[in-house]
């Protein structure tokens, strides 16, 4: 026996509820073994972290899923917002385009005749269709 | 006892040689603190699994139990042992552990503590025969049988003393009781185990 191991031997015989009860001391020999037996074999066990591991995968890929979806949304939404703003901008500067022409178009023709022309069929009378048939009696009767 | 604020070293004779620097001062306290947690974490591990019978939970606490230590690894004075501090740190992180357990009861919470068969089960073979690992697996169950039945003090008591080998005084000084009520609760633990055992006797 160890000086150590007959030291706690001594202090277990001091103990008065411990002496002169052999099952007793063998039972709590037996615990205390027991005990370390188990805490030496749960300290030194192999630790896997399989479970953590996977998990931490996991959660890494759906986290570079998530990334790759947001980074390629807002480059397709740039683009389309992009290319949205240009065809806007064509379509703005293709009405300016047409107006402008629309604008400068009745300068450069020759504007003063079509003016005229206009002012004459506006003005211009016709005779009136309900004289024609008195004008063809005065007619006939002169003839006769 | 150990002076951590001490800035110089100090000859026999009393002449101080060179001051120490903070950065050197901190790398001691490191290794101080290394070898603490090196020498004494089989022990936490140890009664923390005793008190728990969960290997997970006990190596939780066991490291919420050092952590707390390096953090107050500063104001730890020396004026108990090293072993009684962390034990004190241990005992106490137990009870608030069962303390938040008991409030969170509605919680469902895991447990992978082991039955108390399963605990028995742990016996060093040495030069028994197999008749004597019978008699000695029942004895040791019977006790995990009786220390179930333990009040927390008793328990965290029992297992200091008869687990730990710790002396009256340490175990008083790290259950902050003194050494008159903790040889009544170990008197009271000792006849629930004797009580048990006269059962199966």
């Amino acid at each position: 026996m160890s000086s150590h191991e007959e030291i706690k031997a001594g202090n277990r015989a001091a103990d008065p509820d411990w002496a002169g009860d052999s099952v007793l001391e063998q039972a709590l020999g037996n615990f205390r073994q027991s005990v370390h037996a188990w805490s030496d074999a749960a300290y030194s066990r192999p630790r896997t972290a399989m479970q953590i591991v996977t998990g931490r995968g996991w959660r890494f890929a759906v986290g570079w899923a998530l990334g790759c979806v947001l980074i390629s949304g807002s480059l397709a939404g740039g683009l389309y917002e992009r290319h949205h703003l240009r065809a806007l901008a064509q379509v703005k500067a293709e009405q300016e385009a047409k107006q402008r022409q629309l604008a400068i178009q009745p300068r450069t023709g020759s504007g003063d005749e079509d003016l005229l022309a206009a002012v004459d069929t506006d003005i211009s009378r016709t005779v009136p269709a309900a004289m024609e048939p008195l004008a063809q009696l005065m007619e006939s009767s002169e003839d006769q | 006892m150990r002076d951590k604020r001490a800035s110089t070293r100090v000859m026999a004779a009393g002449t101080a040689v060179k001051p120490i620097t903070a950065e050197a001062a901190e790398e001691i306290t490191a290794q101080e603190f290394a070898r603490v947690v090196e020498t004494h974490r089989p022990q936490i591990f140890r009664f923390l699994l005793a008190s728990t019978r969960d290997i997970d939970l006990a190596e939780t606490l066991t490291q919420e139990c050092f952590l707390k230590a390096h953090r107050n690894w500063a104001h730890f004075r020396g004026d108990s042992s090293a072993m009684t501090w962390l034990m004190r740190i241990a005992i106490n992180l137990q009870k608030d552990h069962w303390r938040n357990r008991r409030l969170q009861f509605w919680r469902h919470t895991q447990s992978n503590g082991v039955d108390l068969d399963e605990a028995s089960e742990w016996l060093p073979s040495g030069e028994r025969t197999a008749e004597q690992q019978i008699l000695a697996r029942e004895q040791v169950a019977t006790v995990w049988k009786a220390v179930r039945g333990l009040s927390e003090r008793q328990r965290t008591v029992f297992l200091l003393r008869y687990v730990e080998d710790q002396e009256l005084s340490d175990i008083a000084l790290s259950t902050g009781l003194s050494e008159g009520t903790v040889k009544a609760h170990l008197s009271r633990a000792l006849q629930k185990v004797r009580t048990e055992l006269g059962g199966k006797r």
